[in-house]
């Protein structure tokens, strides 16, 4: 091979409340995209649940949601589940997470190529290049950007810029016509990645609820082992609907805008 | 709930299955869903019928695969089940008869166990709670078997030559269907326009699936033949078995390329 495929790591953010085959798909469209580019190895994917400080209505508790994502990622043999995010108090804004993350990640890779520096401590051309890491998130994502106020300029310039974004657009939504309306995401068009998902299968977390509600079976939509534990601990009921009702979601109350979580459902 | 006014309902689903997809096993749990929130209905059993070879489809694999693949599928349900026999009749057989012949095996299931939902297999769910229900009384139209299809099937009933029309009378007017409806596909427009349908539309049940989900099994194979990830749309089991097996290839897909379909040639012989 000429040139050395970028490792990449895909983080996706979001509610999971509770993750859905559909948020799983995401990774596995976004995984085959990347390597189709020719430029990048995937090399890990990350659910990141938000924390209970989100404050959105119907939330369970993110020990469940973290639980549930576990169970359904168990048969997964690259994308797992970290807890930081969900155990942080207060709501964590998507850039600190991304920051976060690739902290960790830097550090794990300067370990590994410590070995192979030469005699004057510059990486040797033997070592694998730097990893990447980049947003997943479903196209209603990108809308967001869009709301006035909604995200500061610079978090938008860093998530798009530094680090990047992999977007699976779903059935009617243009995410082309979403990125054109910005001028921040325009100028780093070659930074933002649109999947096209071929097959429709919009399973929302928030639909799924609500046939828990009513007693409808969500078995095919959610792992086995998902449902399972769901039944097992009641988790979502008329009750945990209720959860949050009427509070103020935490990001507008923290910076009075409310940046979109990606994977929100 | 008193089960003993409720009608036993065995949901039968016929197909090429190939291959079987999260959205097959979908239709069977929205169907049950819907039919048992009526409060007329107790579905006590799924069957998935698999195509025989001889039906000439293009891409069509081997039926013992794709009997396999549904069987795996089927694992983790305590009532859908997977029947060979129509998989391993040497000629195509119509739907009608496929129908008729799961009709009578239901019956004779009932006469002889008086209670169908032990299925010779197990899956035990509800046994408990039909144990009231169920008696060796229960009259033969306390038990009803419905053919469970997409809206795509339903439509089917115009095209020409596919279906005979005393077979249609049959399904729909003796059996009754149970007819999922997919987005942008309107059935009950479709009842309304067809005489046929219509002078049988209470034995047709449109279900509306609350989530998109067009996972079909012609997506799958492209996407398989073209080395792409299939995970979470099929379940796990199969996406093993397909890559233990190497089962969808660009060579696959060539398999009865230019043979007609065998319904159309029947039907176009016998007019």
């Amino acid at each position: 091979m000429a040139t050395r495929r970028i490792p990449l790591v895909l983080l996706a953010c979001g509610s999971f409340n509770p993750i859905t085959n559909q948020h799983m798909r995401l990774f596995e469209l976004a995984r085959d995209h990347m390597h189709s580019t020719g430029q990048y190895q995937v090399v890990g994917g990350i659910v990141s649940p938000v924390s209970d400080g989100y404050a959105k209505q119907g939330l369970v508790l993110a020990q469940h949601r973290i639980a549930m994502a576990k169970l359904a990622l168990q048969s997964s043999d690259w994308v797992t589940v970290d807890e930081w995010e969900s155990q942080q108090a207060d709501w964590t804004e998507t850039v600190v997470t991304m920051r976060y993350h690739y902290g960790r990640i830097l550090k794990e890779y300067e370990l590994s190529t410590g070995e192979h520096k030469d005699s004057s401590g510059n990486p040797s051309p033997l070592s694998s290049p730097c990893p990447q890491l980049k947003l997943l998130c479903g196209a209603d994502f990108l809308d967001t950007f869009q709301v006035p106020d909604l995200w500061l300029d610079d978090h938008v310039e860093e998530v798009a810029g530094h680090f990047g974004l992999i977007c699976v657009s779903r059935g009617g939504l243009h995410p082309e016509r979403a990125v054109a309306a910005s001028d921040t995401l325009s100028r780093h068009s070659h930074n933002i990645f649109l999947v096209r998902e071929w097959v429709r299968n919009e399973t929302s977390a928030t639909e799924v609820r609500r046939a828990l509600r009513g007693g409808l079976s969500v078995k095919y939509l959610i792992p086995d082992s998902v449902i399972e534990y769901i039944h097992q601990h009641n988790l979502y009921t008329e009750d945990s609907e209720r959860r949050n009702k009427g509070t103020v979601l935490r990001p507008l109350a923290k910076q009075a805008t409310q940046p979109g979580k990606s994977l929100d459902d | 709930m008193d089960g003993q006014h409720l009608t036993k309902v065995v949901l039968l689903a016929c197909g090429s299955f190939n291959p079987i997809t999260n959205m097959h096993l979908r239709m069977f749990e929205l169907a049950r869903d819907h039919l048992e929130d009526t409060g007329q209905y107790r579905v006590v059993k799924g069957i998935i019928s698999p195509v025989g070879d001889a039906y000439k489809k293009k891409g069509l694999i081997e039926a013992r695969h794709r009997l396999e693949m549904a069987r795996l599928s089927t694992d983790s349900s305590d009532w859908i089940t997977v029947d060979p026999w129509e998989s391993v009749q040497p000629e195509w057989v119509e739907t009608a008869k496929v129908v008729r012949h799961y009709y009578k095996e239901m019956l004779e299931a009932e006469q002889n166990t008086d209670d169908v939902d032990t299925v010779k297999y197990a899956k035990k769910r509800r046994i408990e709670e039909n144990h009231f229900g169920v008696s060796s009384h229960q009259k033969k139209d306390g038990l009803q078997l419905m053919f469970l299809c997409g809206a795509d099937i339903l439509e089917s009933f115009g095209v020409p030559n596919l279906w005979k029309q005393e077979d249609i009378d049959e399904i729909v007017g003796r059996y009754g269907m149970v007819c999922i409806t997919r987005s942008g596909s309107d059935p009950h427009k479709f009842i309304h326009q067809s005489d046929k349908l219509w002078q049988y539309r209470q034995n047709i049940h449109v279900v509306r699936e609350w989530v998109t989900n067009e996972i079909s099994a012609t997506q799958v194979r492209r996407s398989l033949r073209r080395g792409r990830s299939v995970r979470y749309l099929l379940p796990d089991g199969v996406v093993h078995y397909i890559q233990e097996h190497a089962l969808y290839s660009a060579e696959s897909e060539q398999r009865n390329a230019g043979v007609v379909l065998a319904p159309i040639q029947k039907n176009t012989e016998v007019s």
